[in-house]
């Protein structure tokens, strides 16, 4: 029985028509691709995007060159150099991040003080070179400038479950 | 012995003790901000709260409360725990929240401690107390917000330093700890307010806002720009000394350390050599190792050996001085020195030139006289030591020399070298004390054997030593205080003339015709002739280098592993932290490479290889860090003719203690140090 059955359903092409017909429900269906980037996901609060160094609203830069984020960076990706500014304040003189080392896990942000350094939305920042990756404190603060609005709108978000 | 249990721990402490230190031999340990072992009890932290059986039912502070016979003490009831728990809150009430931007954030005890016995979160709502920063002078940087009031500072500066310019105004929430009347700390020792603060309200100027404590390399090193050899730390990030901080050594420096051993590191990366330079047509030029090897071997070549020399300078390490020594006595040269002030000394036994009662022996004299010598300048530690001798009480101190503010009082005798005859016959009143005295000591300074009479000096103070009761078999009571570090170093290898060899003078003045300084700044390169050729080999550009034809990129005393004796004639080991700069190498491997060059290579590839012929050239040089206390038992003094002393008062070699080596001249803070302390003209204004 088995054997005829089998033959049967081989010459009727059933598996084929049950294909298609999957094939069919799928056309008919909402569809899951977006015509990136035209069109974008929603992005959660705590996406962990590029990097950012932000300042107040006085334009004050923020970081207080604590050093924290480059001693918690599991990826050794930070490097801080720091000494008095003019007006006796402690200020970084050299943040640089190694966007080639970084690994987003977010733990620069969880560990800043003063909330300074905050990994923004901004996940397009492929560049053509490696050398474009190693980001200086210009490049952050003005990542920083740029993403403001938005790096504010998500911690603000975000904050209550801090 | 006095019986103690603490947590059910027995231990024996002597009379005397206080809680806090039966705690401690328990191996218990109580937090603490306020109590310091080397200074006076305070109590006013509160932090140390244990509870004691049988006593009060209330917390009592540990370090302040006496122990009993049969005392009973726990540490960690609930009791004692809630009651630190409330220290602690108090404390927090007015300390600022600002880990972030504080320098002691990572080594500071408050932070530490909060950790174990703070809140997470404060209770207190009002305001915070707001005080205003002091100004302390170049060294020390102040945020008093951040003061708890545990007055270690106070008690430093006035028990260990002598120097009682701090204090506290007002009380209660508006005490406010400072110096009165606005004024630079004027003491040698004030960078150890640093590291007594517990807090992040004294820290240092120079190192504001560099590094944090857990990025740093530490190394285990002997300091090198004094000659007492103080045990240092190390700290580098990277190829750079950021800092330098005193480690425990009860033989020489406690946990002090001087502000020039201290401060002086930023001057380790400027104004270094970082490649060979060779002097062409008059110019230096930037050279290779070979092209420098080759120009001083093509000069060498055909020079009599009795035409060479070399002088070692004070930071010179002993490695060093002995490859340089076999080179030269390879190259059939007697011409050696490493005394560049041009000391006369006596090298026919040790204890002609060494510091015999040993810096922790100061605490056992009774009676001390300084010649010729500032030991507050020259040897800070050392000063510190004989104050703590005269705080113990029972000590007088005299001295023949200049004026001195010594921070203990001193009778200043005057300043006549004749003095010593007077003492020696019994004919001044001081003879009768140090007659009186059991254990009498004479400091020596090194700066008394640079005079022309140095050899007469020297045989005077032997002779007085001998005749005051202060050589006896369990007592040596006759010291040289050094202020090079390479000074005994040298004497101990014989980096002196040999048998017809010349001089510093003699070299200085046009006797040689090649002439190898090794870090050698402080001689008077003007008298050098013109047609000498000068190879210097060291690590800063200072008055050496400025003379040279040649220029040999050595290693500072933190870039490489080496022997120093200190005054004691104690034998340390410095480590390499970092390594040296460019084309900079160690000395000794320097030496070593351009003897192959010349034809004459030395017999060592390596430091061991050189450290063994070290100890078969002296024998002191196998007992590293170790140094046994001994008397005299051979009075026979050294060689010089005491009735030979001159007239001429005795002037002190170290005039502005914050600049005596080319690392010291090459830092920014020890500069600033100068304009604040050693201008005349600034000190005046400032009054």
């Amino acid at each position: 029985m088995a054997f005829l059955d089998r033959t049967a359903r081989s010459f009727l092409l059933a598996e084929l028509v049950s294909g298609m017909a999957l094939t069919l429900k799928y056309f008919f269906k909402k569809k899951a691709t977006i015509n990136y980037p035209y069109e974008r996901q929603a992005l959660s609060p705590r996406f962990r995007g590029e990097h950012g160094l932000r300042r107040y609203a006085n334009g004050e830069e923020r970081c207080i060159a604590c050093k924290l984020c480059e001693a918690v960076c599991p990826a050794q990706a930070i490097t801080i150099e720091a000494e008095p500014r003019e007006d006796g304040s402690r200020r970084t003189t050299r943040y640089d991040i190694d966007m080639t080392k970084c690994i987003y896990c977010g733990l620069c942000e969880e560990a800043c003080p003063v909330d300074a350094i905050v990994e923004g939305p901004n996940l397009e920042f492929a560049t053509e070179t490696r050398e474009e990756l190693l980001y200086n404190k210009a490049k952050l603060l003005e990542n920083g400038d740029r993403w403001e609005p938005a790096m504010a709108a998500r911690l603000q978000q975000d904050a209550p479950y801090r | 012995m006095v019986k103690v249990t603490v947590d059910g721990i027995d231990v024996d402490v002597p009379p005397g003790s206080n809680v806090l230190q039966a705690c401690e031999a328990a191996g218990k340990e109580v937090p603490r901000f306020c109590y310091h072992e080397r200074l006076s009890v305070a109590g006013n932290c509160r932090m140390c709260l244990v509870e004691i059986e049988k006593a009060p039912p209330k917390p009592f502070a540990s370090c302040a409360y006496p122990v009993a016979e049969g005392m009973v003490v726990h540490t960690d009831t609930p009791m004692v725990v809630k009651a630190r728990q409330g220290v602690m809150e108090f404390l927090l009430i007015n300390h600022p929240l600002d880990c972030p931007i504080c320098d002691q954030g990572g080594e500071c005890d408050l932070q530490d401690q909060a950790v174990g016995y703070g809140r997470d979160t404060s209770r207190y709502d009002e305001h915070k107390r707001a005080v205003k920063d002091k100004n302390l002078g170049p060294l020390v940087k102040t945020v008093m917000t951040r003061c708890i009031h545990c007055t270690r500072c106070i008690r430093f500066s006035a028990e260990i330093a002598g120097v009682p310019e701090l204090g506290a105004t007002a009380r209660g929430e508006t005490m406010e700890v400072g110096t009165y009347v606005e004024k630079a700390l004027s003491s040698e020792l004030s960078g150890n307010l640093i590291d007594i603060c517990p807090v992040g309200a004294l820290t240092s100027k120079p190192y504001a806002f560099v590094a944090r404590p857990w990025e740093l390399n530490k190394t285990d090193s002997v300091d090198v720009l004094d000659a007492v050899g103080a045990a240092i730390r190390v700290d580098a990030r990277g190829p750079e000394v950021l800092r330098v901080l005193p480690r425990l050594n009860e033989d020489v420096n406690e946990e002090w350390l001087a502000d020039k051993s201290r401060f002086a590191v930023d001057g380790l990366k400027r104004r270094r050599l970082d490649s060979c330079w060779v002097k062409r047509d008059g110019r230096m030029v930037k050279a290779s190792w070979t092209e420098a090897f080759a120009a001083i071997a093509a000069r060498v070549q055909g020079v009599a050996g009795d035409k060479i020399g070399a002088i070692a300078g004070n930071l010179a390490d002993a490695e060093s001085m002995l490859a340089l020594k076999d080179l030269m006595s390879a190259l059939g040269s007697q011409n050696l020195d490493c005394r560049q002030d041009g000391a006369d000394t006596d090298v026919f036994r040790r204890d002609f030139y060494t510091f015999n009662t040993s810096i922790a022996g100061i605490e056992e004299a009774d009676a001390i006289l300084l010649v010729g010598t500032n030991p507050r300048t020259e040897a800070p530690l050392v000063n510190a030591r004989i104050r703590k001798r005269w705080l113990a009480g029972g000590l007088t101190v005299a001295a023949i020399g200049p004026e001195l503010d010594l921070t203990y009082p001193a009778q200043m005798l005057g300043n006549a070298p004749a003095l010593l005859a007077g003492l020696r016959d019994g004919s001044h009143p001081f003879a009768g004390v140090l007659k009186g005295a059991k254990k009498p000591m004479l400091i020596l300074g090194a700066g008394a054997l640079a005079r022309p009479d140095g050899a007469a000096i020297l045989a005077a103070c032997w002779a007085l030593a001998a005749g005051s009761h202060m050589l006896t078999p369990e007592w040596h009571g006759f010291n040289v205080l050094h202020h090079a570090a390479s000074r005994v170093g040298g004497l101990d290898l014989g980096f002196l003339p040999g048998k017809g060899g010349k001089g510093l003078s003699a070299m200085v003045g046009g006797g040689v015709d090649v002439l190898w300084l090794l870090g050698a700044d402080e001689i008077d390169t003007a008298k050098i002739g013109a047609n000498t050729f000068v190879v210097y080999q060291g690590h800063h550009g200072d008055r050496g280098a400025a003379r040279a034809d040649v220029i040999l990129p050595g290693a500072a005393y933190t870039e490489k592993n080496g022997t120093y004796v200190n005054t004691e004639g104690r034998v340390q080991r410095g480590q390499l932290a970092v390594y040296p700069p460019g084309e900079a190498r160690p000395d000794w491997a320097i030496i070593r490479a351009f003897s192959a060059v010349a034809g004459k290579t030395l017999p060592y590839d390596s430091i061991e290889a050189l450290r063994a012929r070290l100890e078969q050239t002296n024998p002191v040089f196998a007992r590293v860090d170790i140094l046994p206390r001994f008397g005299c038992t051979d009075l026979t003094g050294p060689a010089g003719d005491a009735s030979a002393v001159a007239a001429a008062p005795f002037v002190s070699p170290v005039p502005n203690y914050y600049q005596t080596d080319p690392i010291s001249r090459a830092s920014p803070t020890m500069a600033e140090c100068t304009e604040t302390f050693a201008t005349p003209a600034r000190a005046a204004a400032a009054e």
